[in-house]
């Protein structure tokens, strides 16, 4: 049995042939006195996802919002393609854990948001809109609005939203938390199925152990008091397992052990 | 409401105050309470005449532009208020002092600011309705999701698509409530600005009314004004109910 490499993963990160879709480097991020994230550096393999696992108050969703340019880092900075992030941009998407959608507009008017806000011209947006959401399964619910579909469903608008901008990266702060397990379980089917599919960089941040286990390439587990990244796993055979069969392999069962036994102390 | 399972129509209590207004005015207790059916006739006699019709288009033309200024302006500054925290500052204890503040008061500081005419009047009925329209477009900033804000601002909002896309809507449950408010208060604000700025309008009526102690008359107009302050404030709610839907879930 392949155990995870760690140090195999740290030496990938500086090697110059690696392929890097999202670099973080040294970033610090400071409110006030509290240090939420300390000098973190950690990088995002192309066409990969990446989960951010670790206890509450581990800087993890900081670190996503510095990524995604809606916090400014106190020191340090991240790098979207080679170039530095100054702030939000077309090259990345978010997907927020509350879905955040405009209760006021529609589902088609709410995938089409991101473009609306760009500029593209209604019918054509609305065509791109009309694609994503036949892709994430909501055919026939477009001119629903948000409170008339369940939590699922929501997070469905979310993603769509996110795809139909065509960014690079996706970032995905906690998305499937607040679905029901259920849902969840498909949500996460159905994100290894993105993954494979639509040759983009996912940033994904989650508490779930399972959950980050399951759908990820590379897994940063970070710690609190300092914040920083303790190690990163990445699982050596579970991409190329059926998804039926990964909740019951080896390798699987082991790294969450693992995880679980690295982050038991840091729990209340 | 039912009544030994009689449903009643809606607002069926105003025919119980109106048959008590008959009776008292009957009555002949005093002058100043003439019987509801006189004052009904006198208002269809005189809602025809040439004065009235003055005094209703110079009201409407005051109060619909003192409401006017007061949502346009109120509207984005409420919001302003919402979104930046130093404008909020600035601005938060003078919109609560004039809230609060006897705005009657003013008036005649507002004569000598912008002379007896139209433009005073239209001033006080917007100082009257601003300040709960600023509030309540302040409020309901404030409690916009987070999330909303960061949604926007990741997918590449510049301020002015944040403004008018999200904040707007976001806040428009609060919005149209404040209005709402607001234009009950521009109803008063026309009318004190009519009685003490200059003698126009339906202030001019009042004043004619009451000094000849012609009360079926008084009453007559003052009804006139309160179905209108009613029906716009009406309508306004029916706005207000539209948007509900959303209002619980931002």
């Amino acid at each position: 049995m392949v155990m995870p490499q760690i140090k195999e993963a740290v030496d990938s990160f500086d090697a110059p042939g690696a392929d890097n879709a999202v670099v973080a480097r040294g970033v610090t991020k400071n409110y006030g006195n509290v240090e939420a994230l300390k000098n973190m550096t950690l990088s995002f393999p192309r066409g990969q996802l990446t989960s951010l696992l670790g206890p509450s108050g581990c800087g993890k969703t900081t670190l996503l919002k510095i990524i995604a340019g809606l916090l400014k880092p106190t020191s340090g900075e991240i790098e979207v393609n080679g170039r530095p992030v100054t702030g939000p941009g077309p090259d990345r998407a978010f997907v927020f854990q509350d879905f955040a959608l405009l209760p006021w507009a529609n589902v088609l008017r709410n995938v089409a948001f991101g473009l609306e806000l760009r500029g593209v011209a209604k019918s054509e947006r609305e065509a791109i809109a009309e694609r994503y959401i036949a892709e994430v399964g909501l055919s026939g619910f477009e001119k629903s609005y948000p409170h008339e579909l369940s939590g699922g469903m929501r997070q469905r608008v979310g993603l769509a939203r996110a795809l139909s901008v065509d960014s690079d990266v996706l970032l995905m702060d906690e998305p499937f938390s607040a679905v029901d397990e259920q849902t969840r379980r498909k949500f996460q089917e159905d994100l290894l199925n993105l993954v494979q599919n639509e040759n983009k960089t996912f940033i994904f941040v989650t508490h779930s152990i399972e959950e980050a286990v399951y759908v990820s390439d590379q897994i940063a587990i970070l710690l609190p008091r300092p914040s920083r990244v303790s190690e990163i796993i990445r699982p050596a055979n579970l991409r190329n397992k059926n998804v039926d069969n990964i909740r019951r392999d080896p390798e699987y069962l082991d790294i969450v052990d693992r995880i679980w036994a690295s982050l038991r102390s840091y729990v209340e | 409401m039912t009544i030994y399972g009689y449903r009643l129509p809606a607002m069926s209590s105003l025919i119980l105050w109106g048959l008590l207004w008959e009776i008292v005015g009957r009555m002949g207790l005093t002058f100043f309470v003439p019987p509801l059916s006189e004052v009904v006739v006198t208002l269809f006699s005189v809602i025809g005449t040439t004065p009235f019709l003055k005094a209703l288009s110079e009201t409407a033309y005051a109060f619909a532009a003192g409401v006017f200024f007061a949502t346009v302006i109120g509207i984005p500054v409420g919001i302003l208020m919402g979104k930046n925290r130093l404008i909020d500052e600035l601005l938060l204890p003078w919109v609560n002092m004039f809230l609060s503040a006897p705005l009657t008061a003013l008036v005649p500081v507002l004569m000598v600011l912008f002379g007896f005419g139209m433009k005073s009047i239209i001033i006080t009925t917007t100082l009257f309705a601003i300040w709960i329209i600023i509030l309540n477009a302040r409020a309901g900033v404030l409690q916009i999701n987070r999330s909303l804000v960061e949604m926007a601002h990741s997918y590449g909002a510049n301020p002015l698509q944040a403004f008018y896309k999200i904040y707007f809507w976001a806040a428009l449950p609060e919005i149209l409530g404040g209005v709402r408010i607001g234009v009950i208060r521009a109803v008063k604000g026309v009318i004190i600005g009519q009685l003490l700025i200059s003698i126009v309008g339906f202030g001019a009526l009042f004043e004619l009314y009451a000094n000849n102690f012609l009360m079926a008359h008084f009453w007559a107009v003052l009804l006139v004004l309160f179905a209108m302050a009613f029906t716009v404030s009406e309508l306004l709610a029916y706005l207000e109910r539209r948007v509900s839907y959303y209002a619980a879930k931002r």
